[in-house]
């Protein structure tokens, strides 16, 4: 515990790296995963090779999956955003698919019915009643790319996996701990900050 | 509104509507009645074109619906489900102003017009505006989904098995309300249902309809008095004379003025049907009732054998 007292300020700082690389490739994902997620609900016949291909990058160990990268996007942030997003893929088109697949038929029937356009019936019904499954997802998604993006200082791409690599090259365990224990601390956190959010949406 | 040679084929050889044509006048309550397959429902939906039918067409007040913008068009024509499909996540104010949001109403008419649409279905703005649909009964939400669709006063109401989830009494409940709403009202109204019960009661005319063709267009006493064909006699129970009686009413039928006196105690009002007539003279224990008019004057004798002879005469049978 000495070296994460000692040197907060560093901590402090590669737990800022962290969250800005887990933040910048969960927007990224979440880019790509909705407009997914809502083809695959208007067309159902995409669902098989969509999940086909993301259960397939998913099954990829993440070391594995960045190496993958680093030919095509070279070594450092923006490789381990590329497999952080590719990763998060996943769970959270799934996830979106079985929110927006969990709303009563007949909900859209009178959404048709009563005359909205494609448009009106995706922001004014299927987006608020599918809030609360969609947070869940990006739930399960930020915790794990939290995990894994501890590994992504493998690839330079700096964060808190770089305490844990500099402690085990030093044989310096208390700084490969203060790594890992702000790592599940930033964890605990984004859980618990996202399942009350999740728990007042489905109020 | 008027049907002409609509046929809408899901797989080609597999009509599930048939060549049908049919007008229905403005104000008139037409219930489309068959067993499940039967069409009823991919019908109405060629309305507001949530079906679009393989060939034929579907003119309101002579206009093509396919030459208006399904969008428009269906912000025009109430819808009711059986399912009711409320949006949870609004309340019941929020509900009933969904169509004037999306026509763009100014709030405070948005607001004026859920109070008057939640009054008409005895839902008070004030008691459950501000409620969600799940807090509500079932009869509750239908009533709910009433008022939505009338919220923007169309001209035409689509109503497929409204009533359908309901039980018993509920559904007699709104049942009612809703032919009290219509005398009101007197929206052009399509009203699909299996329920031969809820046809008879509600319908100015009945469509009975089978594997996606009309069988018989009439009113209900048209329809059990001289049913088509045995199909419509078995599916209305046209055989059951009882309800033939409770289509008629006894200002209908030819009274006798012979000053004899009735058995006292067991009058019948002119516009009661006969089905409450016999039930009465069942009650009483006499063939004779004394007939009220509307204001209580005496307006006759009803005989027992001017019952039957009118009931014989509507099905087209001789008298005895």
């Amino acid at each position: 515990m000495s070296y994460l007292f000692r040197h907060l300020d560093v901590v402090a700082r590669l737990s800022g790296e962290h969250v800005r690389l887990v933040g910048v490739s969960l927007m990224i994902a979440l880019a790509i995963a909705v407009p997914v997620a809502v083809a695959i609900t208007r067309r159902p016949w995409l669902a098989r090779p969509v999940f086909g291909v993301f259960s397939l990058v998913y099954t990829i160990p993440s070391l594995a999956l960045f190496a993958l990268l680093i030919p095509v996007f070279g070594l450092g942030f923006w490789t381990a955003v590329a497999g952080l997003a590719a990763y998060a893929q996943m769970v959270l088109v799934r996830n979106t698919v079985a929110a927006l697949r969990g709303i009563e038929p007949a909900v859209l029937e009178a959404a048709h019915g009563m005359g909205m356009s494609d448009r009106q019936i995706f922001w004014r019904v299927q987006r608020p009643l599918a809030m609360p499954v969609f947070i869940a997802g990006v739930r399960v998604a930020t915790v794990s790319l939290i995990g894994i993006a501890a590994i992504a200082a493998w690839i330079n791409a700096g964060g808190l996996g770089t305490l844990v690599l500099d402690g085990i090259e030093h044989d310096y365990p208390q700084k490969a701990l203060a790594g890992a224990l702000a790592a599940v601390l930033l964890a605990v956190v984004a859980d618990q900050g996202l399942r009350m959010l999740e728990r007042r949406l489905a109020r | 509104m008027r049907f002409d040679r609509v046929v809408k084929a899901y797989q080609p050889g597999q009509q599930a509507v048939d060549d049908v044509s049919l007008a229905v006048e403005p104000g008139r309550f037409v219930v489309l009645l068959g067993p499940s397959g039967c069409g009823k429902t991919t019908l109405l939906k060629t309305v507001n074109r949530l079906v679009e039918p393989t060939s034929g067409s579907i003119s309101i007040d002579g206009v093509d619906v396919s030459a208006t913008e399904p969008v428009v068009l269906r912000r025009g024509i109430g819808y009711v489900i059986q399912q009711v499909g409320l949006f949870p996540h609004m309340t019941v104010a929020q509900n009933v102003a969904v169509v004037p949001s999306l026509n763009g109403w100014p709030l405070q008419r948005q607001e004026a017009r859920v109070h008057e649409m939640l009054e008409l279905v005895h839902l008070p703005a004030h008691e459950f505006g501000a409620r969600f649909p799940r807090e509500l009964s079932g009869g509750q939400q239908q009533r709910v989904g009433l008022a939505r669709a009338l919220a923007a006063d169309p001209n035409i109401l689509l109503m497929d098995e409204p009533f359908g989830a309901l039980d018993a009494i509920e559904r007699t409940r709104l049942q009612g309300e809703l032919i009290a709403l219509q005398r009101q009202l007197r929206k052009t109204v399509l009203f699909v249902t299996h329920d031969v019960d809820e046809a008879l009661r509600m319908a100015d005319a009945i469509v009975v309809m089978r594997t996606g063709r009309v069988v018989q267009y009439g009113t209900p006493l048209e329809i059990i008095a001289r049913p088509a064909d045995a199909f419509v006699s078995e599916l209305t129970g046209a055989h059951d004379l009882v309800r033939l009686l409770g289509l008629m009413r006894v200002a209908n039928v030819p009274l006798a003025h012979d000053g004899e006196g009735p058995d006292p105690g067991a009058a019948i009002g002119l516009q009661a049907d006969l089905r409450a007539a016999l039930s009465a003279m069942l009650a009483a224990g006499t063939a004779r009732l004394a007939v009220r008019a509307d204001d209580g004057a005496a307006a006759g004798t009803l005989t027992f054998e001017t019952m039957i002879q009118a009931a014989r005469a509507a099905t087209g049978k001789a008298p005895p």
